[in-house]
């Protein structure tokens, strides 16, 4: 049953970084690159830390992939997959988002 | 079978004592010796060439030569603070002072030299001392804290050096030389003069001509030095250094053949008139020459191994050419410096205004390099000594090699034009094959080339030659040392400072788009955000460098592992009225905030969650406490001793000065995180040497130390200058940061700066003090920009409602992170761990 919600709206995101949002009871981080209109989403929980922190991750791109960076150890993961680029036995939740006109739209669900 | 272990008795561990063992050790023929070694000092051989750096800080156990375990690893029995008193040659034994026999098979006698002390009467009197031992030194320092001024007798090369320590000692200092000039041994005339010159310029009186012919009671100071043309000099501390004498009593009183003015007379191969004992090192005659240097005698030594394996080897000279840094001048004298040789000719350069002096002495026939004497720039030596040593055939011009390049054609000889046989290292014998050879292996940095060659690792002068043949091999090799900040920049951080200072470069993509690509990652935009604040001081949540920000900065707090935050007011030298701890109390209460006494002398509020952070700060701000920076790069605190308002030793007012250099610096943006510190006096409460700027106060004014670093890797800091008044000492704490902020790496604290920079604590002086670079009213400048456009971030953030939208754990509800637990612990709260839950009870908190 998928299905899109709209959380908030575009100037609710702070460009170049992430911000976190309740979803469901699900705390999901949303980043945002203005420059080529791209957003992202993964779970807001960093397992290293065991903390929901990576929404004040900085983001950028190693290798051509949009990462961001976990603020407490620094671990990377993949902005698109959830996948950390150290340890590749770790993924966290990625969700598809997008935004339609001005509203920021996530699915939840993933496969 | 086993034969049975011949014994060979080493007397004296001192430099090439030692030397001579550990050659031994690396030799097939340790295993037919049983070996024993005399040292008379209390502990074994240390590092004598840089004795000095005991004063900067380096205790023995930093100048030791001994590797851990040395001594038991390779069976060496060592009879530690025990003298050899007699040797009996009939007999083949040592007798030593503590009643130790021992017969021998073969001795080797490395007893060195002493200082010469001239027996003029009151030369004995308590405030007279030498520089050789570790012990001296430690007279030194109990002396010089109850004097104003010092001589050094002797304007040679260690009594120049002598001379620079009395001076750090904050005394104020002279030097007499009986010769009519500096360095008589190594300088000519006008090198003399040029170096007497800069000298006096830093401070150091210099009297040259002077016979001392009494030394007795003084009327200002301790002693008062009565010369022979009738003048007289009061002073309090006096230090011998007119020149060295073999100990050769020992080889004398068993017979040995001496020469007429002392030394130990040793063959080619280092065997004295007795063919069962050697002699090497300073103790040693050969040819007629005392070799006061380490080379030759570390030479000697590597010979004897070699005899003793029945190999051919034979020691035939050494070259004596120097390169010092005195009192922060360049001198260095090569080969035949007084151009003695028949049909020399010389070529003199002579710069009145840069105060520089070369000259070079050139065969008859114009092809070859004689000897040279460098005053006040020495960067030609290791060309030149290549020259010499080599006998590498000179251009056409010889004067080129000392005439100041005005365009680029560089008379520097490149170290492809050495052969591999060149000598590079004449400490550790290295040749530029051996370098080669170990680069080959998988050396890539001077580190590994000291570790697995050891070239550099004695006087460190052949450290320049050794990097330039490492670079150059290693680009033949077709390796680029990659030293890129990142995949983002092609750049080092020193050249995007440059960049963003010059292009007045002002934002992260801006400077991404014409000199990076990408989007850059968690390297290069925290670096970028600081080398922009350090340059233009914008505030660092501004829309378009917040998202640069690195975690604490991102949020002015410092992140902690639960994701919650901890908040550091700002408590200036640590001082701090009641009703202001008063407030810090109530508001950790009010917030319910885990409170700790920081190591900096202020107050740390932990537990804070994102959204709690504006309303902790404008309680703190209504209160007038402004933001402690703890969560930057940049300036932490400047700790205090009480000083002299309430300690009855306190010399200057150390609690005053630290508020004011900590209100100067606040706010700077750095590589890394920048502590201070500053004593009222040298007991050193504050423990400002531990600290990257460190102050003491001493009644000659303050005395300002560099460098130094606590935490995983301590680091003594560097004696910078003495005797200053407040405004150059602010001066100087100005042009040393910026030019730390200008060159520095990334994270890179002052102290590991320090270690890698080439020319080290000199070559800061000379930029900082001497400004050689020409840079310090730049420096100056880009400090005083700071300092003016200082903002309070936590004031400037409350007070702009956009900038309070990130403050939120979520953007669209006003939950709190249900993740954030704290249990109860002494009295206060703390995160919870899994763990934890069975033994304590969970709190809830608001
Ligand atoms: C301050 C200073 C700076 C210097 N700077 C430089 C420099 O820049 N470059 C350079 O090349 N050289 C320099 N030198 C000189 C260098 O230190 C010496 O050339 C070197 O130490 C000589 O080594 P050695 O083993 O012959 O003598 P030492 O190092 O003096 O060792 C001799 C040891 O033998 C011990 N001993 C003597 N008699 C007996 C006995 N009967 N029984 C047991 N033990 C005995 C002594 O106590 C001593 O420990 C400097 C020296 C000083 C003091
Ligand atoms: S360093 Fe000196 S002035 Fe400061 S507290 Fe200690 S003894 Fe007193
Ligand atoms: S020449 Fe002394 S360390 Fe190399």
């Amino acid at each position: 049953m998928s299905h899109w919600q709209t959380i908030c709206e575009v100037d609710a995101l702070q460009a170049n970084s992430g911000v976190c949002a309740l979803v469901e009871g699900q705390q999901v981080a949303v980043f945002y690159m203005p420059k080529s209109q791209s957003v992202f989403a993964l779970h807001n929980y960093d397992p290293f830390a065991k903390a929901n922190v990576l929404s004040r991750g900085i983001i950028g791109d190693l290798k051509g992939e949009p990462i961001v960076a976990s603020p407490v150890y620094k671990q990377h993961f993949n902005l698109k997959t959830g996948c950390c680029l150290e340890d590749e036995t770790v993924k966290i939740p990625a969700y598809s988002v997008r935004i339609d006109q001005s509203h920021v739209q996530i699915n939840l669900d993933y496969d | 079978m086993n034969t049975p272990k011949k014994t060979l008795v080493v007397i004296g561990n001192g430099m090439v004592g030692h030397h001579f063992l550990t050659s031994l050790v690396n030799s097939p023929i340790k295993e037919t010796y049983h070996i024993v070694t005399f040292c008379e000092e209390p502990r074994a051989a240390y590092d004598r060439v840089h004795l000095s750096a005991f004063f900067s800080g380096q205790t023995a156990d930093d100048l030791s030569l001994v590797e851990p375990g040395f001594f038991e690893q390779h069976g060496i029995t060592l009879h530690i603070g025990d003298k050899a008193a007699q040797i009996n040659r009939e007999e083949q034994t040592v007798l030593s002072d503590k009643g130790v026999l021992i017969h021998y098979d073969t001795l080797v006698l490395a007893t060195g030299s002493f200082p010469f002390v001239p027996p003029v009467p009151g030369h004995d009197r308590p405030e007279c001392l030498v520089y050789r031992t570790i012990e001296d030194l430690e007279a030194i320092a109990t002396v010089a804290q109850k004097s104003k001024v010092g001589v050094v007798v002797g304007g040679g090369l260690l009594g120049l050096e002598a001379a620079k320590a009395l001076h750090d000692l904050g005394l104020k200092t002279h030097v007499v030389e009986f010769a009519p000039r500096l360095m008589a041994v190594q300088l000519d005339e006008a090198g003399g003069a040029m170096l007497r010159h800069k000298i006096e310029h830093l401070g150091v009186t210099v009297h040259t001509g002077k016979n001392t012919q009494l030394i007795t009671d003084g009327e200002h100071c301790f002693n008062k030095m009565c010369f022979a043309d009738g003048e007289e000099l009061e002073t309090d501390l006096i230090l011998f250094s007119a020149g060295i004498r073999p100990r050769d009593d020992i080889a004398r009183a068993c017979g040995l053949e001496v020469g007429s003015r002392g030394g130990i007379v040793i063959d080619n191969q280092c065997k004295t008139s007795d063919a069962n004992i050697y002699a090497i090192g300073e103790c040693a005659l050969w040819n007629g020459m005392i070799y006061g240097l380490v080379a030759p005698g570390y030479t000697m030594a590597r010979t004897v191994v070699t005899d003793l394996a029945s190999q051919p080897a034979s020691f035939t000279g050494a070259d004596m050419s120097t390169k010092l840094k005195l009192m922060g001048v360049d001198v260095a004298s090569i080969g035949d410096a007084h151009a003695k040789s028949q049909g020399a000719l010389t070529y003199t350069y002579q710069n009145g205004d840069l105060e520089v002096y070369k000259r070079i002495v050139v065969s008859a026939d114009k092809k070859h390099l004689l000897g040279a004497v460098l005053v006040g720039d020495a960067s030609g030596y290791s060309t030149l000594l290549q020259y010499c040593l080599n006998g590498i055939e000179l251009p056409e011009h010889p004067d080129t090699l000392i005439l100041p390049s005005r365009s680029d054609e560089s008379g520097g000889l490149g170290p492809d034009a050495l052969p591999l046989s060149a000598q590079i290292c004449s400490c550790y014998d290295v040749s530029k094959g051996d370098i080669c050879q170990a680069i080959e292996a998988g050396c890539s940095t001077v580190g590994d080339l000291k570790a697995g060659t050891k070239a550099g690792s004695g006087c460190g002068g052949c450290a320049a030659l050794v990097k330039s043949v490492l670079n150059s091999e290693l680009t033949k090799q077709g390796v680029t040392v990659n030293t890129d900040l990142c995949e983002h920049f092609a750049y080092t951080r020193q050249d995007l400072f440059t960049l963003i200072k010059v292009e007045k470069i002002t934002t992260f993509d801006d400077l991404i788009e014409k000199h990076g690509h990408g989007l850059g990652c968690d390297i290069c935009k925290p670096t970028v955000a600081s080398i922009l604040a350090s340059n233009w001081n914008d505030f660092v949540l501004k829309p378009e460098l917040a998202p640069l920000q690195d975690s604490n900065d991102a949020f002015l707090a410092n992140i902690q592992k639960d994701g919650t935050y901890s908040v550091v007011p700002r408590i200036a030298g640590g001082e701090i009225s009641p009703d202001m701890l008063i407030t810090l109390g109530q508001v950790g209460k009010k917030y319910q905030l885990y409170t700790k006494i920081t190591g900096g002398q202020r107050v740390d509020l932990f537990g804070a969650r994102v959204e709690q952070l504006p309303l902790i700060w404008k309680d703190l701000i209504d209160a007038g406490f402004e933001s402690g920076h703890a969560y930057g790069k940049s300036l932490r605190t400047v700790k205090s001793c009480v000083g002299s308002n309430w300690c009855r030793y306190g010399v200057d007012d150390s609690v005053g000065l630290a508020i004011e250099l900590e209100n100067r610096y606040k706010g700077l943006r750095s590589p890394h995180k920048i502590k201070f510190a500053v004593s009222g006096c040298t007991r050193e409460c504050a423990e400002a040497q531990g600290k990257d700027v460190g102050i003491i106060a001493t009644e000659h004014g303050w005395s300002l130390y560099v460098c130094g670093n606590g935490g995983m890797k301590p680091r003594h800091a560097d004696l910078f200058a003495t005797h200053l008044d407040k405004e150059t000492l602010i001066k100087y704490i100005d042009r040393f940061l910026s030019f730390y902020i200008r060159t520095a790496d990334r994270l890179q604290r002052t102290s590991v700066w320090m270690e890698n920079m080439e020319g080290g604590l000199d070559y800061l002086k000379s930029v900082i003090i001497e400004d050689n670079l020409g840079l310090c009213e730049q420096l100056e400048e880009q400090m005083q920009h700071v300092v003016d456009t200082y903002q309070c971030e936590w004031k400037t953030t409350i007070e702009d409602e956009s900038k309070l939208k990130r403050f939120k754990h979520f953007i669209n509800s006003d939950q709190a992170d249900d993740n954030i637990v704290f249990i109860e612990e002494r009295g206060q709260l703390r995160p919870a761990e899994t763990k934890d839950q069975k033994h304590f009870k969970l709190v809830e908190v608001a």
